[in-house]
């Protein structure tokens, strides 16, 4: 067998399913963008079927319904705020506890990082109703909580269906994304140069501010990509945690799809979100290639 | 050399523990609590095994994933293993963003853009477009793993068992696929979690008649809270916890997709 042959048989049948089960549905979802809803929902036929109700060809129709009403705009919006939130948290979270195992004795850094690893790959779901139990107002949690607030005169807040508990779901379903990366740099960094810093008479603030963070920037870029963009179009987690008004535009391409049957304009606003995952995938890309360090 | 290991460093680090595990323990004690509110704790019970090994349609839904499981990681570790090997050996320019876009993208954008295919090709929603849908995100996953397998294997024994007279496929038989097993292994125990623990493209793909675990769990929560759902979510990381450390052994390094 030629060698070109040979890279044929090794790469073909994984690219060739790949391009069935991953391009086309991408390429028809695009496509869907651009076309009619169908008579029953779903979505028009391509071909004019000679039924008047139905609609042929392609239309910008769906993109002008985004454009012109706000409110698709504003749960992007809102969504990018969500998302904004919980990178943050997640590194606030993930930062120490990522230094700590880096700086532990070598022997014990595997384990750290599985036991780190381990929730990620239980079941999402579980994860998630976790979180209704803990918020939940029997909860012992939450009664202490509200307990603390009433001896300051506030009102008791309900924790469960609300935003905070949205975004107590998206940090701990999130969390080990943001702690991988900056664990993988910061195991990295020779710790000649924080010897050195302080020789030069840096106190541990210093040392942190300027040595220690700055180096592991790229860590920092490459969890915050791994948090922000699933983040972004997530559905579960409001459609569980969150409130009535607390959905996101995951939520909505969901009750396009299944609920409202429109499938282009729900197609629409999957494409205008496929184009901010790239946006932020390439922008964390770039950031960190001409980082100068 | 100074050891640099503050107290709140380590504070920190042990509360993020505890934040990552409290929860999941909570599940599981909640489990074997003799009370039907998942409020406080009243006694032990296996009570909640037994309303969970009684329901049928949990038996059925666990069964279903299973069957999906192991369809999906048989089928997936030969793409991904194929893909793996191509992408160390070769220099491709598409295969790699086909492997490694469906694992960075949100899963929604996956979920919708199937289901539209799988309507316009008249597949019925089921069993097969789910098992169809699990293989396109899990080759990915094995995909990495047993290429990083590669880049870790010596290449100079190849070489020498190809001096020795070997064919290419004798020298691929018997040397590289024992060497890169333990990787093929794992990343096909991987693809067998994250099969059986999909929700949001399964949530898409799935037919009335082909109800999953997560699926069967996602309508109790959103309907009707018992324990039940405790039990069943308890066994589940059970299950994941011995296949993911499983994977980790054969394959450090793989699980964190290094």
């Amino acid at each position: 067998m030629s060698p070109r042959a040979q890279k044929w048989v090794i790469s073909g049948p994984p690219l060739g399913y790949l391009l069935i089960f991953f391009a086309i549905p991408t390429f028809i979802m695009v496509l869907a963008s651009f076309r009619f809803a169908g008579e029953f929902g779903g979505l028009a036929p391509l071909v004019g079927t000679g039924n008047p109700d139905e609609l042929s060809g392609l239309t910008f129709e769906n993109y002008q319904r985004f454009f012109e009403d706000t409110i698709y705009l504003e749960l992007f919006l809102k969504s990018f705020i969500y998302a904004t939130v919980t990178t943050l948290l997640c590194l606030g979270v993930a930062y120490p506890l990522a230094l700590m195992i880096a700086r532990s004795d070598k022997r014990w850094r595997e384990l750290l990082v599985l036991l780190v690893i381990l929730p990620f790959w239980s079941n999402f779901l579980i994860r998630v109703y976790a979180w209704m139990i803990i918020l939940g107002p029997q909860s012992g949690f939450a009664r202490a909580v509200n307990g603390v607030l009433g001896t300051f005169g506030a009102e008791p807040i309900p924790l469960l269906y609300s935003p905070i508990a949205v975004i107590i779901g998206l940090v701990y379903v999130h969390l080990p994304f943001m702690v991988l990366p900056l664990y993988v740099n910061l195991e990295k960094h020779d710790p000649a140069l924080l010897d050195a810093a302080q020789d030069l008479g840096a106190g541990a603030w210093q040392r942190f501010w300027k040595v220690t963070f700055p180096l592991s920037l790229p860590g920092v870029y490459a969890g915050a990509a791994l948090v922000f963009i699933p983040a972004l179009g997530i559905f579960a987690i409001p459609d569980i945690l969150g409130g009535t008004d607390g959905i996101l535009i995951g939520n909505v391409i969901k009750q396009q799809f299944l609920d409202a049957r429109d499938w282009p304009f729900g197609s629409v606003l999957s494409m205008v979100l496929t184009v901010l995952a790239i946006l932020f995938a390439g922008l964390a890309a770039w950031v960190a290639r001409h980082q100068r360090i | 050399m100074i050891k640099r290991r503050s107290w709140w460093l380590y504070a920190a680090g042990i509360a993020a523990y505890l934040f990552l595990y409290l929860p999941l323990v909570i599940v599981v004690v909640y489990s074997f609590n003799d009370s039907r509110l998942n409020a406080e704790w009243v006694g032990f019970t296996w009570h909640w095994y037994g309303v969970l090994f009684n329901d049928e349609q949990m038996i059925e839904a666990a069964w279903n994933s299973l069957v999906i499981g192991l369809v999906t990681s048989l089928i997936a570790t030969v793409l991904g293993t194929l893909a793996g090997y191509a992408m160390y050996r070769y220099r491709l320019r598409l295969l790699p963003v086909l492997v490694l876009t469906p694992i960075a993208i949100p899963e929604i954008l996956m979920g919708v853009s199937l289901l539209i295919f799988f309507v316009m090709i008249n597949l019925t929603l089921g069993m097969v477009s789910i098992v169809l849908s699990h293989i396109a995100f899990c080759i990915g996953f094995v995909a990495i793993v047993v290429r990083s397998r590669l880049a870790g294997m010596d290449e100079s024994l190849t070489e020498a068992a190809r001096d020795l007279g070997a064919t290419q496929w004798e020298a691929f038989r018997l040397i590289t696929l024992p060497l890169i097993m333990p990787g093929i292994v794992a990343g096909a125990l991987m693809a067998f979690t994250l099969s059986i623990d999909d929700f949001v493209i399964t949530f898409f793909t799935a037919g009335p008649d082909s109800v999953t675990l997560p699926l069967q769990i996602y309508s109790m929560i959103k309907i009707a809270v018992t324990p039940e759902v405790n039990a069943v979510s308890t066994l589940l990381m059970l299950l994941t916890l011995v296949l993911i450390v499983a994977a980790t052994r054969l394959a450090p390094g793989a699980v964190r997709g290094e």
